[in-house]
């Protein structure tokens, strides 16, 4: 099972760091990492395997909008099947 | 791996334009609850639905937090409660009173069922069950009531159509003082689906299993959002594409619920209903899809065919989408839940007239009008006979919800609140149908064949 973590917001320093913290902190791998500006916005994308986590999936998605709340960025973390489901025939 | 700009699409639909799953309902079968006694019959009703519902919410809930999509509304639609009252006899209010506890008991913001299924003619329990219904509104809170008036194989029951028109007045007179919230929860249909998900009308119909999840989409604002970023001078058919494009993705959302609902609730899953439902919100609106398409303001001519482009683009998108597609499927033009539509209305540009025109090509019908409270019975009968014929002869689903302001007239507003949102009194042509309406009788089923 894998789940996508979405990072909007404005470039700061630490933000990878904090984030991969957080990931480390729930017991979640990641997988894959693609960042890029879109429209002056920092935007990074991140992979994670969460079949071993050590919480609910939405804990870890609380956790993570208010990791987002305190950096003052938008960060969110989606189910893989949203995203598969919505792109994929 | 998802590509960035697929991922960012995602997240902006559900962040920024009103993506939701506007319904979770499950249909509960009441058929094995009936009883000769009627209290041993309700004791029944009220044991199957916190059996069988007892997890929606929750579920639905934790569905929400894991796919991070808003699930809106969790719900129970029940098997007419005038098949159970053909059994019971007895007063009808004591189902309606049942069918209440058991909804606060499982949680869900609706139960719909206190229907009657009358196209062809009563049965017994039909009448009581619709006589009761302005009393059973008013002591209820999440009850909602549905009544088949009519359907393509049977002709039109016009001796229920003059019933209606008294019911849904008295409804409206009872429930006053509450902004004559009564008649926003009572639904006249012709050819009414068996399994739709959405509120007034849903029921679980008697061909139907006895328990199973029905998924309603919503989206307007993700279309709209969609049309805004096409190019201006991009021609219809690109228009219709784009609108199928973003149906289909819409409508995947509402398969992957209704699967993982039925997965996790051990029930089957039986339909997604297509359907563009707007709210009150700002930007979750159907008139302003037609707006962005080019009307200056929805009710103008070319209305109506816009809308038929929309509700076709709608249906062919999410057809592909999802494995079974069933209840209402199509554009609901509810006005008073619907902001582009309100200020339509206000500005006086939609009439209820062109609102008949747009039924004859969309989902529903009229839905969410409020009326003068001077309004007559006949009238509001000859409202439904005229919406009820555009279903029969097209073979579609058709439905009257109009709100008889009680005390108010055309210019004043009447405020239901949530996601019924607000509706202005809206004119009404108050010359006299009445010595039509008082001949009773059916209106025979139209010829199929030989349509030129």
């Amino acid at each position: 099972m894998r789940a996508v973590i979405s990072v909007i917001g404005k470039d700061t320093v630490g933000i990878l760091a904090k984030v991969s913290e957080k990931c480390a902190s729930v017991n979640a791998n990641i997988v894959d990492v693609t960042q890029t500006i879109l429209q002056d916005m920092f935007v990074m994308i991140m992979m994670v395997d969460i079949s071993a986590i050590n919480c609910e999936f939405a804990e870890m998605a609380t956790a993570f909008e208010q990791l987002g709340g305190e950096m003052g960025l938008s960060i969110h973390a989606m189910h893989e099947d949203i995203f598969n489901s919505m792109h994929r025939i | 791996m998802i590509n960035l700009h697929d991922i960012m699409e995602t997240i902006t639909m559900i962040q920024d334009e009103n993506l939701d799953i506007r319904t979770t309902t499950m249909g509960i079968s009441l058929l094995d609850c009936a009883d000769s006694d009627i209290s041993r019959s309700c004791g029944r009703v009220y044991e199957k639905i916190c059996r069988k519902a007892e997890n929606l919410v929750k579920t639905g809930e934790e569905i929400e937090r894991m796919y991070g999509i808003p699930i809106v509304n969790k719900r129970v639609s029940v098997t007419p409660v005038a098949l159970l009252l053909a059994a019971s006899g007895g007063d009808p209010v004591e189902y309606a009173k049942t069918l209440e506890r058991a909804s606060q008991t499982v949680g869900v913001n609706f139960i719909g069922g206190y229907s009657a299924l009358v196209q062809k003619g009563f049965a017994a329990g039909d009448e009581a069950l619709i006589r009761s219904i302005p009393e059973a509104l008013a002591v209820t809170e999440h009850l909602c009531s549905s009544v088949n008036i009519g359907s393509t194989k049977t002709g039109i029951n016009m001796d229920a159509v003059e019933m209606m028109g008294r019911i849904v007045r008295e409804t409206a007179e009872l429930t006053a003082k509450s902004n004559c919230i009564g008649a926003a929860k009572l639904v006249v249909f012709c050819n009414a689906p068996e399994d739709n998900p959405f509120m007034a009308g849903a029921f679980h119909g008697p061909g139907e299993p006895d328990c199973v999840i029905n998924v309603g989409v919503s989206g307007p604002g993700v279309v709209r959002a969609a049309l805004a970023k096409l190019d201006k001078g991009a021609n219809l058919t690109e228009v219709a594409d784009l609108i199928k494009k973003t149906a289909f993705k819409i409508t995947r959302m509402g398969q992957l619920v209704g699967t993982e609902a039925s997965k996790r609730l051990g029930v089957p899953f039986g339909i997604v209903d297509l359907s563009l439902a707007p709210t009150p919100a700002v930007g979750d609106s159907v008139a302003h899809i037609l707006e962005e398409m080019g009307l200056e303001t929805c009710g103008c001519a070319g209305t109506t065919a816009a809308l038929a482009l929309l509700n076709d683009a709608v249906k062919k998108g999410g057809v592909m989408a999802s494995s079974h597609v069933g209840g209402l499927s199509g554009a609901f033009i509810p006005v008073s839940e619907d902001a582009g539509m309100i200020a339509a209305a206000e500005k006086g540009v939609l009439k209820l007239e062109k609102l008949e025109a747009m039924t004859a090509v969309c989902s529903v019908g009229l839905d969410m009008i409020v009326i003068p409270g001077e309004t007559s019975a006949e009238v509001i009968s000859a409202i439904i006979a005229d919406e009820a014929a555009i279903g029969m002869v097209n073979s579609k689903t058709t439905a009257v919800r109009v709100i008889p302001a009680i005390g108010r007239s055309v210019g004043e507003t009447l405020e239901f609140g949530g996601l019924l949102g607000s509706g202005p009194v809206m004119a009404v042509n108050q010359v006299s149908p009445a010595a039509f309406i008082h001949r009773g009788g059916r209106i025979p089923a139209p010829l199929q064949s030989l349509k030129n």
